[in-house]
């Protein structure tokens, strides 16, 4: 069984490797232009020179800050108000309807708001990946501590245990799976909203990088920075999920 | 007892009008807020002299364009996937390698390749279409009851109708929910390109009103894309349960 996996998983890589090669051969061929499509070769020497180099290796750091800066704001932020509202019958009522309404809203239709409150600055990009990435972890948190099986809440007041307790002991333990999958959802809000900030306000970090690879029409620098996106993309994924199965052990382990 | 929906609009009411009180106390001079009055005047005049409508035609026109090819490839891909397990097994490398880039990072491609315009948008929307449609169409497809497969085999249905008469009928409420997000995600990709670069639709509407420093018609862009989304999600989300009854309610979770 586990071989079979094995198998499949380097056939897989072969297939995948395939599509390189067809990538190279459309390049070399000149099929397209080679202003817009440089072959995997290109990409990778720019990849390699870039890092040799330090810059590309500065503008991920700095891609890497902003996410991390605006999804740990949104992170505390949003665990804390939606653990504040979720826990109280009153304030969803009297505020749930209103995030819901917000929910759908576009997150980046706010950008134009932050750079006339921040000018295009560092916070102004803070602001705004917090604000976008907040919106799951927000309604997750409050999702899930509305969830709590109703019974713990009369043991807890059984016990007299007090209203911190009970969110710390409770009601965070029981909405971990929502509030877990609420930041998985967020990382991939924030390197959005990362990459767009940056091309807007010129930040250090890959979204401009990928700008002016554009503007000046070097391709396979742009192509690097886009393949950088994609692992960031594809890592954060991965270590998200990683940590959402150690986390949550506990629930499979049955009762 | 307050009944619920006055409750619900109790707290967006309050804040409005503290913002109308607070900007008329302190006679508002800002560049970024303005009292609830004004940018109501403003999304009146904006309606009144066309740009609001044209702009609300081209973000939709990109987003649409941009669902239907994504959503195409996407259930295309999704069912092939879904059907033939070797496929699946074969570009599950290919795949994972394509799908995290952000959609947003191919548009320096696009660019370069299409210049600006509906084309480089409506690209972008399709590639960031394709993949929640093909993802959810491929479990849709794989969880259909075997044995509907297997009654396929016996009536020797063709491929043809074995896709359009069985598969597509079984995996359709999951299929529709798919698309509901994906139509979320076209809306919200396209403000996000017209924002950051492309000159048309609402995104581009909003930065203009924003660099034009008038708050109160900024605001009222930024009011009438929440109320478009709003309205796109609730549209389809009402049409959903409305089509496929609790059918429907079963994808939700997953």
């Amino acid at each position: 069984m586990n071989r079979s996996v094995l198998y499949w998983r380097a056939a897989s890589f072969a297939v995948a490797a395939g599509f390189v090669a067809l990538w190279q051969l459309i390049a070399d061929q000149r099929l397209v232009s080679p202003v817009f499509l440089p072959g995997p070769d290109r990409a990778w020497a720019s990849l390699v020179r870039g890092f040799a180099s330090g810059d590309l290796l500065d503008k991920l750091l700095g891609t890497l800050e902003h996410m991390a800066y605006g999804w740990f704001v949104a992170s505390i932020a949003g665990i804390a108000l939606g653990a504040m509202i979720g826990s109280s019958r009153t304030m969803r009522s009297y505020v749930a309807p209103s995030l819901e309404f917000l929910r759908p809203l576009p997150v980046s239709a706010v950008i134009p708001v932050a750079i006339a409150m921040f000018g295009l600055t560092q916070s102004m990009a803070l602001f705004v990946i917090a604000f976008g990435a907040i919106w799951p972890m927000l309604l997750a948190t409050i999702h899930g501590f509305a969830a709590v099986e109703p019974r713990l809440y009369e043991v807890a007041r059984s016990l007299h245990m007090s209203r911190l307790a009970i969110i710390f002991k409770i009601a965070l333990p029981s909405a971990s799976p929502d509030i877990l999958a609420g930041m998985r959802l967020s990382v991939t809000v924030a390197l959005i909203l990362s990459v767009v900030c940056e091309i807007l306000a010129g930040l250090d970090g890959l979204g401009h990088w990928v700008l002016l690879s554009a503007r000046s029409f070097r391709s396979a620098d742009l192509f690097a920075g886009v393949i950088l996106l994609g692992v960031i993309g594809y890592l954060t994924a991965l270590a998200m999920s990683m940590v959402e199965r150690r986390l949550l052990k506990w629930r499979s382990s049955g009762h | 007892m307050i009944p619920e929906r006055i409750k619900a609009l109790l707290l967006p009411i309050t804040i409005l009008a503290i913002l109308e009180i607070w900007a008329r106390a302190v006679h508002l001079q800002s560049d970024s807020l303005a009292p609830p009055s004004a940018i109501a005047a403003a999304l009146v005049e904006a309606f009144q002299d066309g740009s609001m409508l044209t702009a609300t035609r081209d973000t939709l026109i990109s987003a649409f364009a941009g669902l239907s090819i994504g959503g195409a490839v996407g259930l295309a891909f999704g069912i092939a996937l879904g059907i033939f397990h070797i496929f699946d097994r074969l570009m599950e490398v290919t795949i994972e390698a394509i799908r995290p880039i952000p959609s947003i990072a191919l548009l320096p491609i696009a660019l370069i390749a299409l210049g600006f315009g509906y084309r480089m948008e409506i690209v972008i929307v399709a590639f960031a279409c394709v993949w929640p449609i093909l993802i959810l169409t491929r479990a849709a497809v794989g969880g259909i009851e075997p044995r509907l497969m297997e009654v396929s085999r016996a009536l020797r249905l063709s491929p043809t109708d074995r896709v359009r008469k069985i598969i597509i009928p079984a995996a359709l409420p999951r299929i529709f929910l798919a698309f509901r997000l994906a139509a979320g995600i076209a809306l919200i990709v396209a403000v996000t390109v017209e924002i950051a670069i492309n000159p048309i639709g609402l995104g581009a509407a909003i930065m203009t009103a924003q660099q034009a420093l008038r708050p109160d018609l900024m605001l009222a862009y930024l009011f009438w894309i929440g109320l478009i989304g709003y309205f796109l999600n609730t549209g389809l989300m009402v049409a959903q349960r409305h089509l496929f009854g609790r059918a429907a309610l079963v994808g939700d979770s997953a």
